[in-house]
């Protein structure tokens, strides 16, 4: 059983928590109790280190969702230069402890998957968890997963890719056309996000994270501002509540009415696929007529929103709406009505279940194969406090529940867009930020059109980021991919990809 | 199949009619920058001030700015306070050389046609490789685009193809982190001479939004002869559909 003087508890999004009242555990009872509330359905939303300013230890963060309860648990504790490995018993734990190993070159000792997740030099000099010494490594550079066997081959694909997509290398381990495995080996977008966080907020800072992953601009650049705003202890008015909400649905409807399309063309099903493709622009169009940029640049500014969005532009953006509504409604039941169409997703690319939720799936991958996981739903914030009510599930976890999932989200985020259009509330666009918060951790969390944005800010004593943690929905999916791909055709990976269509940026930040 | 063609009626026929006419862009889209030097006081320094990526200068006596540094955000335009500095909704952006980016008298050049020889290998037919080098997938999603049946690039006698070795030139998206070096290389090595290379997007150009960070080379400039540069954060579809034809004496 664990007492309340052993964590600390954020019941509200955005929220925040004084370090001091945040209790440093040893690290065997952090590691029991992560366990026991996981074990309960706590699920680990974020799992980081930051250096202690004297000595060679770090600090380890857990926040760990109920999201029954709607609040989030965070446990704390110091770890020297190795700590043994919860995985084994926690497999969602699996990143987590291979990015602070590579980070700060401690070693997760036991840890079955040991192998680095970015290819970068450690931040710490002189500390390599691989002890890869001074060179810096390699990208994708590291010990594959191998079946062998006669009949067995390899099959690696990228990091450059066919398409017009970002990089990453795949390695598939066939039986004939059969994937027995699919191992994913990312890193060749990482930029340094985190690094360059440190010390800020800094003038450049947003412009980073409208570019964490440039799909996803509303949906990180709200949790950066939700962050900030819950360090000054302000929070927005109404009205640009409302906006930043309107945003990240354009964004979700754009993306989603894409992948549709896309999914659409991976099986030949054409006239579907050039309907949403142009759809799509129409979508990404309405956003740049709030703030002039088709991705949301510019328009979610800690405070509030740099544009209005007035009576008359609401009108027109409905009017709009109504017209594309009908033309997407048309485009997609199209697709969702030719069975041939339908027999090329449907038991394809199936995660179950049970290793979604082991493996701490988020998002609509998450709701696809049967898990309720929707912040708006278990962590309102901003503009869904009160009116989101809608949260779509599935449960055959194929392609054709990722793709339905996007079906009906699509119609419900237009119902609640347009009902939005038409009762913005009053409230002026931007509040000045007073400064932040000293010595404290702030947590935001987005649904972003993918699935939880989890944002985490440490303060230090003059309110500066220590430490500035983001992880993308797809940090957590890119494994469900590849347990999607088990037992799957080789050549039904375009159409598994794209049922997923992660974020290769986000994942490598 | 009846259903087919009667949504495909109602859809309608939605390729643009560029370049015969130009495109319709949102009110508030960022285009060129326009700049009023007569209302510029040379001692001002609020714009300045306000761009974190030094995208802003003042040479030749007179206010400019780097449109390959330059995010297009609103930030500079709303700072300044004699109402000198505003953005345009003029798409056409793109430059054949680095410094024709900088807005000035002589600089802000548009592109101009592949000399020649090139023109007569690539003028009609144009296959590029694309290669996201750290993109953050705004650039590439802007540029898949481009084959939608808006625009219709196909038209123009421009595909993106799968393999290096299928194209005539590179182009190039991202600040090129120091993980895709290596990759970037080797698909430029890979692509058959005479080849050509775009960098499209403030990242590929000047390292945009990760500008000095020891994780990225702050563009490609650095490592590849580029011949055409289109500025953006992304850029629009119609700016890199205009640099694209403008580089191929289209325009």
């Amino acid at each position: 059983m664990m007492t309340p003087q052993e964590f600390g508890k954020i019941a509200k999004n955005p929220g925040s928590i004084a370090l001091t009242t945040l209790p440093v555990l040893a690290y065997s009872r952090f590691g029991e109790l992560c366990l026991e509330l996981c074990k309960e359905g706590g699920r680990i939303a974020a799992y980081f280190a930051r250096p202690l300013p004297q000595g060679d230890d770090l600090e380890l963060f857990a926040i760990i969702a109920r999201c029954w309860e709607g609040e989030l648990l965070i446990l704390r504790c110091t770890i020297g230069r190795s700590f043994p490995s919860l995985t084994p018993l926690c497999p969602q734990l699996h990143l987590f402890e291979r990015e602070i190993a590579e980070t700060y070159g401690v070693v997760p000792t036991g840890h079955p998957w040991f192998k680095p997740v970015r290819f970068h030099r450690p931040w710490r000099a002189g500390s390599d968890a691989w002890n890869r010494g001074e060179e810096r490594p390699l990208p994708g550079e590291m010990d594959y997963y191998r079946v062998e066997g006669e009949e067995v081959h390899e099959v690696a694909v990228g990091p450059v890719h066919a398409g017009v997509i970002e990089p990453g290398h795949f390695r598939f381990q066939c039986h004939g056309e059969n994937v027995m495995h699919l191992e994913i080996s990312l890193g060749y977008q990482h930029r340094g996000v985190e690094q360059l966080l440190l010390g800020g907020p800094h003038p450049t800072s947003i412009y980073q994270l409208e570019t964490v992953a440039g799909d996803t601009t509303a949906g990180h650049t709200s949790a950066y501002c939700m962050v900030l705003e819950t360090l000054a202890g302000i929070a927005p008015s109404p009205r640009a509540e409302a906006i930043r909400a309107i945003a990240l649905e354009l964004e979700r409807l754009a993306n989603h009415v894409g992948d549709i399309g896309a999914l659409a063309g991976d099986v030949g099903f054409l006239p579907t696929a050039s309907f949403c493709g142009r759809l799509r622009g129409d979508y990404l169009n309405l956003t740049a007529e709030i703030c002039g940029s088709r991705f949301g640049r510019g328009l979610m500014r800690p405070g509030g929103v740099g544009f209005a969005l007035d009576d008359d532009l609401a009108a027109r953006m409905l009017n709009r709406l109504h017209i594309i509504e009908t033309e997407t409604r048309g485009a997609i039941e199209l697709f969702f009505d030719a069975p041939s169409a339908l027999s090329r997703m449907e038991r394809i690319g199936t995660l179950s279940i049970d290793d979604a939720e082991a493996l701490g799936i988020v998002g609509l991958a998450a709701r696809a194969c049967g898990l309720t996981r929707d912040v708006r739903l278990h962590y309102p914030y901003g503009g869904y406090i009160e009116t989101y009510d809608h949260c779509v599930i599935e449960d055959s976890g194929d392609v054709f529940a990722r793709a339905n999932i996007r079906r009906r989200e699509i119609y419900k985020s237009l119902h609640w867009l347009k009902q939005s259009l038409r009762d913005l509330p009053r409230g002026e666009l931007r509040r000045e930020l007073p400064p932040l918060a000293a010595d404290t951790l702030a947590v935001a969390m987005v649904e972003g059109w993918r699935g939880e944005l989890v944002q985490v800010g440490i303060t230090d004593a003059a309110g500066k980021f220590d430490r500035y943690k983001i992880i993308d929905p797809s940090f957590h999916n890119w494994s469900g991919l590849a347990m999607a791909l088990r037992d799957q055709q080789i050549s039904d990976f375009p159409l598994c990809n794209k049922s997923f269509n992660l974020s290769y940026c986000g994942f490598d930040l | 199949m009846l259903s087919i063609i009667r949504e495909r009626i109602r859809q309608g026929h939605r390729t643009g009619k560029y370049p015969q006419e130009a495109p319709t862009l949102p009110a508030r889209f960022r285009g060129r920058p326009i700049i009023d030097q007569e209302k510029c006081p040379p001692d001002c320094q609020d714009c300045l001030a306000r761009c974190p990526f030094a995208a802003l200068a003042r040479r030749d006596n007179a206010l400019q700015i780097d449109l390959g540094r330059c995010l297009f955000c609103p930030e500079c335009a709303t700072a300044c306070p004699h109402g000198a500095l505003s953005f345009s909704t003029d798409h056409r952006l793109a430059a054949s050389q680095r410094q024709w980016l900088w807005t000035g008298e002589k600089e802000g050049q548009l592109a101009t046609a592949l000399h020649a020889k090139m023109l007569r290998l690539f003028g009609r037919s144009l296959k590029l490789r694309q290669v996201s080098a750290g993109g953050c997938n705004a650039c590439e999603a802007d540029i898949n685009v481009l084959g939608t049946l808006v625009f219709d690039l196909g038209r123009f006698g421009i595909q993106f193809v799968a393999s290096p070795r299928h194209a005539d030139g590179l182009l190039v998206t991202g600040p090129v982190t120091e993980n895709m070096r290596s990759a970037l290389l080797d698909t430029y090595a890979a692509v058959p001479e005479p080849k050509i290379v775009i960098a499209s997007g403030a990242c590929a150009i000047s390292g945009g939004p990760f500008a000095n960070s020891p994780e990225v080379h702050n563009g490609i400039g650095d490592l590849l002869p580029v011949d055409l540069y289109i500025p953006g954060c992304p850029p629009h579809p119609y700016t890199v559909l205009d640099g694209l034809l403008r580089m191929l004496g289209r325009l």
